[in-house]
């Protein structure tokens, strides 16, 4: 990746050289993902997906083999009425009216058969592709948050979107294709039938265009893909523009990113262009192919009429057998590159679906109930977010039943790590960490979950009104309950003075309220909740101290008989805990209740006494053994 | 919805037409060939009916069989040569007709990206980031397509039906009328499921959005999802936004189908007409059975287009849905711009003047957030914000660099209103670490530098020094070049925040802004940035928005803002006598009762 980023800093425009340290879109891992036109794991894949609507398929199939006999049937009913009704000399009405007759048969049934079979396939293929959008949504769900947090959500909404639309194209026009197929097929038989020698002579084109495709095809693959890959570069440039606009208009980045993505949609525009010139080059090759063949059925096939070996209507047959025959193969030929991008697609969704679950329920997990005793203990535990790099070492306490517990320590120090670990977001490497003294592995994640309440130190809200929002998936949580938790948090008030109260619609994550508000709101999630266990991390860092002493108070009553987990940076959120865990980099330093850590003359009493108005106030030498501080 | 009808989608298609028209040669070349392909398309029938002839007159007249031959050679090249050149020509027209609507593609991505960065906060406020990429990815692409399937597709098929009509009604007028029977169904079919395909899909990309939005919310926000064990909430809330599109999805199957399936069926029908008609015809010897031939490989040759007939009232439907909803970003107004006689602007003494500010979100325009707002601070000063959740100090700190324009007041920089200086010279005179900073999917170097991507490497790692990030990228395996996660997940809290000053840092403002920047910060890590800026202070204005009082009590005036009013100000010490709510906000950060005592005279200096 390091090399991606030096070529893109000595990448010089037409109107001057491009900054060293600045890209538009992600940095992303190119997708080098060449599909191969078959792919016998994706098609079966794939196929999973296509058996429940089972019935249909065959309904659609038969249809479509209806309407592709009728479509052969159409010329023959034709050169019958020439020959037979017209051509002789001596007209006849009756051969005439039958073939009309026929004719009109014969469209009606092509008719319904192209409208069942458009119909049944447009409508499973939708199915389909929601269906597998579905089992995707479902599987990330689940997935662990490790692979979550190294993967942007943009990557997977164009998966969920971009790639499962392109197999719907392809399951569509799947369906069509084996009736070109047969079309193929049948045009073959009936020209051979037809006449044996003269079929035999037109389909000696063949070679020479199967020939040309085989030179072809590698080439404009290549082109094909280059062009979806420039297209999805160029997409991702524009999400980032329009998630970070904030940031990018805070810094007057609008002209350097402007010219970064004039690049990228240049050279989308210049892959474009060449993806279109392999395409379109093969028409005019298939064009005079047709045009062999037909001079071919005139000189030869018209030799023979002359020399009365050929009916004429045959020669008219021919003539319309030759024209339909290229469309099949054109069309053919389009399917192609539809699989093709089918492929590549059905890789990037089973990929999705394949995603390791590391973090799962236990074969025999344990549900844990609210009658358990709200206890949480970390013993021994390491961990870390990539291998061989702990972020925890040996990390050691326990939090009694109903305590509170508060955790302290500098930036970076781990403690947002520690509670991530409680919930079970990851699993630890060493040791264990019980909840309700069942080790969280042995616990369904569900049923932890709702023992477990949490307020993260990043508030997030969904669209919708603020009341959805607080009561979140507590489905039996009434309005009562919602106001009681707004009113705990001092968000009533504020709420109630908006313009529809508790029935406003919030913006994308809560974007039309204060950071402030949008933290009250997301702690009274929490409260909603109702958990036996409450950790809050950081829950009122961007709330002023006067709301945060409301808070205070009101907890008090609310952990009667629960247990808390605090993270925060000050003083007074601390306070009131019944130990203090003091970490710092990684490890425990000290653990105590306060008056125990002052007694005990350490670090904390040493820190607690230099504190101005907050514990983190510390002097550079109290902190020199942290590598975060060190200067 | 249908009521934005009829008028407006055809605006919008004559609007994409004119943009293509900006690049006549291609046009021209696409529409030439057009023209061309259908003419010679139209010349094959004709040349397989006269070769059915002499294959025909030959019998009948007895003529000599050499003549005859040389006649059917003479047919066979003509008819390879009128081939080839089509295959050439249609070439020519596909491939210029995409070339078009590729660089129509081109510049209206440019067109939408520009306007996207520059549109103010108070759009980007109301619409979901979600559905500006919708529109920015597929809507572009339903625009983007309509040259190529929709006009030049309309043109052939005019041409080729035109053109074919005058030459089968000169041949045989009732022939040609039967040949022609579909041509009135099919144009109203076509207008009238256009209007309805359009209504459709204006309502299904709706329910499409609501779809996405559920989805990239989950992911957005997977760990409260997850925190709340809520995964069958959220698939219940997926599902039902998945049905909903689901329905629709299948009723536009419906009418698509249903729409191409007639159309196909009334061109095969006017095929049986002329059967019938020619067939009778020919018995009654008013006719060859060559001419008959040419009469329905015509119809053949008319049959693709007919198919492809459906396909461009859909490509007109999605154009004209599409198109609304990409120009209706494009011509959006951008509300903060340059005033007509904008000037760059000058500093000097560096004077940041709040006068009677007022301001409301125009969502919420009966609630104004700020009141008669006024204070100033000149260079070298610090002036910190205090105040409850939801006050109004953010507000404060978005409008100096004009991310909202005031309401009512003025804010000037060294006398100059904001409003009258041009917003580059202005957003590079004002820096924000925004409370809610958004980090790029990139590596830490880039983020630092983003503000200025051409400095040196030695800067960012002072800028990144002075944050206090330096030494934890070291520790980093792939240091400077580690690519933070999305939005910055891979980092802590107070690491995303350090960030976010050490680009900031990296700018030369006159008046920086830190709104509620240190707060995921340890008060120690704090200060040792605050002595790191002392220097950089020194020449700027800084207004520092905090709760926790140690990071502003050092500050040469303080506001105490309460429901965008400011009701009280001071230094920290004047605040402090005067025993008001700032005096009780601190009290509340000092340890509490007996250990008061030693800190007091130190909290009084
Ligand atoms: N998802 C992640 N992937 C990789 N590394 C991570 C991830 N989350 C945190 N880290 C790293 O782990 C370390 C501890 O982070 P953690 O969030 O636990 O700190 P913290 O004590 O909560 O700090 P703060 O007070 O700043 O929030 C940091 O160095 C951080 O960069
Ligand atoms: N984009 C917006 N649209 C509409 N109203 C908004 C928007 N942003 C903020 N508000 C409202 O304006 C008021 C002031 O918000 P502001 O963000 O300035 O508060 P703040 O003082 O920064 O609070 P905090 O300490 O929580 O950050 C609040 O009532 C808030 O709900
Ligand atoms: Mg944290
Ligand atoms: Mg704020």
């Amino acid at each position: 990746m390091t090399e991606g980023i030096e070529v893109e800093h000595l990448e010089v425009g037409d109107d001057g050289p491009r900054p060293p340290r600045a890209a538009v879109g992600s940095h992303r891992i190119q997708e080098e993902m060449f599909g191969r036109v078959f792919d016998r794991n994706v098609i079966n894949r794939i196929w999973a997906f296509v058996q429940p609507y089972n019935s249909q398929m065959v309904i659609a199939v038969v249809a479509v083999l209806i309407f592709t006999g009728s479509q052969l049937v159409i010329p023959l009913i034709i050169r019958y009425a020439i020959d037979n009704g017209m051509a002789s000399g001596a007209g006849d009405y009756g051969v005439l009216g039958w073939s009309v007759m026929l004719f009109c048969l014969a469209i009606l049934v092509n008719y319904a058969a192209s409208y069942v079979q458009e119909v049944v396939v447009g409508k499973a293929a939708e199915n389909v592709l929601f269906d597998i959008r579905r089992a995707m949504f479902a599987h990330l769900q689940r997935v662990s948050l490790g692979f979550m947090d190294k993967t942007e959500v943009g990557r997977l909404m164009s998966r969920l979107q971009g790639d499962v639309n392109s197999m719907q194209e392809f399951l569509e026009t799947s369906v069509l294709s084996v009736g070109d197929i047969v079309l193929l097929i049948g045009i073959v038989v009936a020209m051979l039938w037809l006449d044996f020698r003269l079929g035999l002579l037109t389909l000696s084109v063949m070679p020479v265009l199967l020939f040309v495709r085989i030179i072809w095809l590698p080439r404009a693959r290549v082109a094909f893909m280059a062009a979806h890959e420039a297209n999805s570069v160029t997409n991702g440039a524009l999400a980032e523009a329009i998630h970070g606009v904030r940031a990018v208009q805070g810094m007057d980045r609008q002209h350097v990113n402007f010219t970064l993505y004039d690049d990228k949609a240049n050279a989308n525009l210049r892959a474009h262009l060449r993806a279109a010139k392999f395409a379109q080059v093969m028409v005019p090759i298939v064009d005079s192919l047709t045009g062999v063949a037909m001079a071919v059925v005139i000189v030869v096939g018209g030799t023979m009429v002359l020399n009365a070996d050929l009916e004429v209507g045959v020669m008219v047959a021919f003539l319309f057998y030759i024209q339909r025959f290229f469309d099949p193969i054109r069309s053919l030929t389009m399917q192609y590159s539809v699989m093709q991008r089918a492929m590549a697609s059905g890789q990037r969704l089973i990929e999705v679906l394949d995603v390791n679950v590391d973090v799962e329920d236990a074969p025999n997990a344990t549900v844990l109930g609210r009658d358990m005793d709200g206890s949480v203990e970390l013993r021994d535990v390491t961990f870390g977010y990539n291998p061989g790099q702990p972020v925890l070492r040996k990390v050691d306490f326990k939090v009694e039943p109903g305590e509170t517990v508060a955790l302290v320590g500098p930036t970076g120090s781990g403690k947002s790590s520690v509670m991530a670990l409680i919930h079970r977001f990851y699993d630890v490497q060493e040791g264990q960490v019980l909840v309700g003294g069942h080790d969280v592995r042995q616990l369904t994640q569900d049923s932890l979950g709702q023992q477990v309440a949490m307020v993260l130190q990043e508030p997030y809200l969904f669209t919708g009104t603020v009341f959805e929002n607080i009561r979140y998936n507590k489905a039996t949580a009434s309005l009562e309950d919602v106001i009681k938790a707004a009113k705990a948090v001092g968000a009533h008030d504020f709420i109630a003075a908006l313009d529809d109260g508790y029935e406003t619609q919030l913006g994308e994550r809560g974007g039309n309220l204060s950071l402030g508000q949008r933290q009250l709101i997301s702690f009274a999630r929490a409260l909603v909740a109702d958990a036996k266990i409450l950790v809050l991390d950081e829950a009122t860092a961007n709330v002023d101290s006067n709301t945060e002493l409301l808070i205070q108070k009101a907890l008090i009553m609310l952990l009667e008989g629960r247990t808390g987990l605090v993270i925060a940076h000050r003083l007074a959120t601390i306070r009131g805990a019944d130990k203090i865990v003091v970490l710092q980099n990684g490890e425990i330093v000290e653990t105590g209740s306060h008056s125990e850590l002052m007694a005990g003359g350490g670090l904390y009493s040493k820190l607690y006494n230099l504190n101005y108005a907050s514990f983190d106030d510390i002097p550079d030498e109290a902190t020199i053994a942290s590598p975060e501080a060190r200067t | 919805m249908a009521a934005a009808g009829r008028g407006r989608g055809l605006g919008v298609l004559v609007r994409i037409t004119r943009m293509a028209l900006r690049h006549p040669w291609q046009v021209g070349f696409a529409f030439v060939s057009a023209v061309i392909a259908a003419i010679l398309q139209l010349m094959i029938p004709r040349l397989l009916g006269s070769a059915v002839d002499q294959t025909q007159t030959v019998l009948a007249a007895g003529a000599r069989h050499q003549d005859a031959t040389a006649a059917l050679w003479a047919t066979a090249l003509a008819l390879l040569g009128v081939s080839v050149c089509r295959g050439i020509f249609t070439m020519l027209q596909n491939y210029f007709g995409e070339a078009v609507g590729h660089h129509v593609g081109y510049q209206l991505r440019l067109a939408c990206y520009d306007k996207i960065q520059r549109l103010s906060f108070s759009y980007h406020d109301t619409i979901h980031s979600g559905d500006l990429i919708t529109v920015g990815m597929l809507d572009l692409e339903g625009v983007r397509m309509f040259f190529s399937t929709a006009v030049v597709r309309a043109l052939l098929l005019s041409v080729l039906i035109g053109v074919g009509a005058y030459m089968l009604l000169s041949t045989d007028v009732t022939m040609g009328l039967a040949a022609l029977s579909f041509v009135p169904f099919v144009a109203w079919r076509s207008s009238v499921t256009r209007l309805r395909l359009r209504a459709t899909w204006l309502k299904l990309q709706e329910r499409l959005s609501v779809l996405s939005r559920v989805m990239e919310e989950n992911l957005g926000g997977i760990r409260v999802v997850r925190a709340f064990a809520a995964h069958a909430f959220e698939l219940a809330k997926f599902q039902k936004a998945s049905q909903n599109a689901l329905g629709l999805a299948h009723d536009r199957v419906d009418i698509r189908v249903t729409n191409t399936s007639m159309m196909t069926f009334s061109f095969f029908a006017a095929m049986g007409l002329v059967l019938w008609i020619g067939g009778s015809k020919v018995i009654a010897g008013e006719m060859t059975v060559g001419g008959l031939a040419s009469f329905l490989t015509f119809m053949m040759i008319l049959q693709m287009p007919v198919r492809q007939l459906g396909l461009m009232v859909n490509a007109f439907a999605r154009a004209s849905t599409c198109g609304t909803r990409l120009f209706e970003l494009l011509d959006k107004e951008v509300t903060i711009r340059d005033a007509a006689n904008a000037k760059e602007i000058e500093i000097s003494d560096g004077v940041l003047r709040f006068e009677n500010v007022d301001f409301a979100y125009s969502r919420t325009v009966n609630r104004p957030a700020l009141k008669n707002i006024s204070f100033e601070a000149c260079r070298g000063e610090t002036v910190g914000i205090v105040g409850p959740p939801g006050s109004g100090k953010t507000t404060i700190a978005h409008l100096i660099p004009r991310f909202y324009d005031v309401s009512g007041g003025r804010i000037t920089l060294d006398g100059q209103d904001l409003r009258h200086v041009t917003l580059v010279s202005l957003r590079r005179a004002v820096a924000v670490v925004q409370q809610d900073a958004f980090l790029f999917t990139t590596t830490i170097e880039n983020n630092i530098a983003y503000g200025d991507p051409w400095a040196k490497e030695a800067r960012i790692e002072r800028a990144s020094e002075s944050a206090q990030l330096h030494n934890y990228v070291l520790d980093l395996p792939a240091g400077y070049t580690t690519v933070v996660g999305e939005r910055g997940v891979t980092l802590s809290g107070g690491q995303r925040q350090r960030l976010s000053i050490a680009r900031t840092l990296m700018l030369e403002p006159t008046v920086m802004i830190f709104d509620d920047s240190t707060a995921a910060i340890d008060s120690a890590t704090e200060q040792r940035i605050r002595a790191e800026m002392r220097q950089y202070f020194a020449s700027r204005v800084t207004i520092i928005v905090a709760h926790r009082l140690s990071s502003l009590m050092h500050a040469n005036q303080i506001l105490f803002v309460e429901n965008g009013e400011i009701v009280e100000r001071g230094s920290h010490d004047e605040l402090l006598a005067r025993g008001g709510r700032y005096k009780a906000l601190h009290d509340l950060q000092l340890p509490p009762g007996e250990e008061i005592s030693p800190l007091v005279p130190e909290a009084k200096r």
